[in-house]
């Protein structure tokens, strides 16, 4: 008897290296930062570089990650995959992050439920899609070609959304918890982008939360947003170039009370301040996970 | 075409000025359109962005405000074809000289060359510098020895004195002197071994002999065509001995390469 071949999203999960970051504080690496960690080899559990920043053939960059990688646990995020686009991947940048997950061996490697290319052209943001039977099918393809060439499990991260789709007929969490199902990845929880789309569509960030399949979470994100003024109210804007948010604050610690420690990045990419005030975002983040570990009431602290 | 793959071609057209794609909506439908533009923004923002930390140079002459809708321009032209934005920008140089409205600073482009050429370099690959015994060895042999070049130099010929207005135009800079913008200048631009990019000025001889030594020829036959260019500044031992203090000096080769009846 003949057997039918296993639909992709069947097929049993390959044992991939498991590896994780520490459930501790992180930092994005800024290279104007260098110096100053250099220095004090700040107390961090991990930090986290943009994967496409290192795609040169050497030079400064390698050097600085090198260093850095000696230090810490390494979290490779990458933003150019355009995992949600209707088009192949491009195999040429699979190959790129592939030699620099050789090179590096992070603990973990990350990228979004978005798409930035189309065509051939990069348009250089995380540009939101619907979801559909199609984008589900799609988006779990994609990513499991990318864990595939990568040999490594990968972590999805929510998206920031500016616009709904008339064309969407399922719920975010849902989708990404089927995502995670089918293709075996874990989720990258970015709680400001949680607050921020919640925000701009009139909707709970609580129930959100709720909904969101958190035993799938191998990290979460924390950042800055800016705020805009609709007639139907705020429009936020993940900007990166700010504190996190104090509502932003309150749901990470909710999240760590359910979910214990969880190892946690603070991102600022626009108008990066000065290190110490980087650092102190971070220590704010290892205070919740303290408490949590602690079994104490977390707040956000 | 799948739906998704018209909506997103639908999508793409839209950030670049299109109407706003079907089913893109809000809660209050009335702001689909406002809301679309924060997408719209960041595109044209977060590329423009790219391009000027690329070009800091080009954004100081012609102004922050000119070179955001200059970008803009140029995306139309020519997007980014990959998400390394390393390689972003590569056309802008050649598009800055054929821009109309940009022909009143005809020495744009050259000082677009000098910045490329610095991100070149900046990414080069990296190679350890040869041991300073191996340079000595060299010296004794002008007629054989080869010398293979740090992947980061270049030679940049410019028509205007760009590498003179590129220095006045750093930050701390000390005051703009009067730079003659018509007089043409050739500049060496490497990586040393300090991770430090330099734009350094280089004489028609120097010239003339470091592109010997880059296309393979003998440091014989490259300082014979430093020679040739008549410039009595030129100086063959100082120019190596530059390349070595900068580490760019990277292997040499004495193999003495001899033309034999069978070869011919």
């Amino acid at each position: 008897m003949i057997q039918t071949p296993m639909p992709a999203a069947a097929r049993p999960t390959k044992a991939l290296p498991a590896k994780a970051l520490p459930a501790a504080a992180g930092l994005g690496f800024k290279p104007e930062h260098f110096e100053a960690i250099a220095a004090s080899r700040p107390a961090l559990g991990f930090f986290e570089v943009h994967a496409e920043n290192y795609m040169g053939a050497g030079g400064p960059p390698h050097r600085m990650l090198e260093a850095l990688r000696r230090d810490y646990a390494l979290s490779l995020h990458g933003v150019g995959l355009s995992i949600g686009g209707p088009g192949r991947l491009d195999r040429d940048h699979l190959m790129r992050l592939r030699a620099l997950i050789d090179r590096y061996q992070p603990e973990s490697f990350s990228e979004h439920l978005a798409w930035s290319s189309h065509g051939e052209a990069y348009l250089n943001d995380l540009l939101p899609l619907p979801y559909t039977p199609e984008t589900l099918r799609l988006v779990c393809d994609h990513i499991d070609e990318v864990q595939e060439v990568l040999g490594v499990r990968m972590l999805l991260e929510n998206p920031s959304t500016y616009v709904i789709f008339e064309q969407s007929s399922i719920a975010e969490t849902d989708f990404l918890a089927e995502i995670a199902r089918a293709t075996g990845c874990g989720l990258l929880l970015d709680v400001n982008n949680v607050f921020v789309s919640c925000t701009n569509h009139r909707a709970d960030p609580r129930a959100y939360l709720a909904d969101f399949p958190l035993a799938r979470v191998g990290e979460i994100h924390l950042g800055g947003h800016a705020e805009e003024e609709l007639p139907s109210g705020p429009l936020l804007i993940d900007a990166h170039g700010s504190p996190v948010a104090d509502p932003v604050w309150a749901l990470y610690a909710e999240v760590i009370g359910r979910t214990g420690a969880l190892p946690t990045l603070i991102e600022w990419d626009n108008d990066v301040p000065e290190f110490p005030v980087l650092l102190a975002e971070a220590e704010r983040a290892g205070r919740v996970l303290t408490a949590a570990r602690e079994g104490a009431d977390v707040r956000a602290c | 075409m799948s739906a998704h793959a018209d909506l997103i071609a639908a999508f793409h057209a839209g950030l670049g000025g299109g109407a706003l794609p079907p089913g893109v909506t809000a809660r209050d439908p009335s702001e689909a359109e406002r809301r679309f533009a924060v997408y719209r923004n960041n595109v044209a923002h977060s590329l423009g962005r790219a391009l000027a930390a690329r070009y800091p140079v080009i954004e100081r002459l012609v102004g922050a405000e000119y070179f955001t809708a200059l970008a803009a321009v140029y995306l139309g032209a020519h997007p980014p074809r990959s998400p390394v934005l390393i390689d972003f920008g590569a056309e802008f140089p050649d598009f800055l000289a054929a821009f109309p409205p940009l022909g009143a600073l005809p020495y744009l482009r050259d000082v677009a060359r000098i910045e490329a050429a610095r991100g070149r370099a900046y990414h080069a690959a990296d190679r350890a510098p040869v041991a300073p015994a191996r340079l000595a060895q060299a010296g004794a042999a002008p007629g054989a020895a080869r010398l293979a070049l740090h992947p980061s130099v270049q030679i940049e010929h410019a028509r205007y004195a760009a590498r003179s207005i590129w220095a006045a135009n750093q930050p701390g800079a000390p005051e703009i002197p009067a730079i003659d913008p018509a007089r043409p200048e050739i500049s060496l631009i490497l990586r040393d071994a300090g991770d430090r990019v330099l734009v350094l000025p280089l004489g028609p001889g120097d010239a003339a002999m470091l592109a010997a030594l880059m296309r393979g020829g003998t440091v014989l036959q490259a300082a014979t065509e430093g020679a040739a260019a008549h410039d009595p500044e030129h100086d063959p031992g100082a120019l190596i001995a530059l390349l070595a203090r900068a580490g760019a000096i990277t292997e040499i080769t004495t193999e003495i390469i001899t033309e034999t009846e069978d070869s011919r």
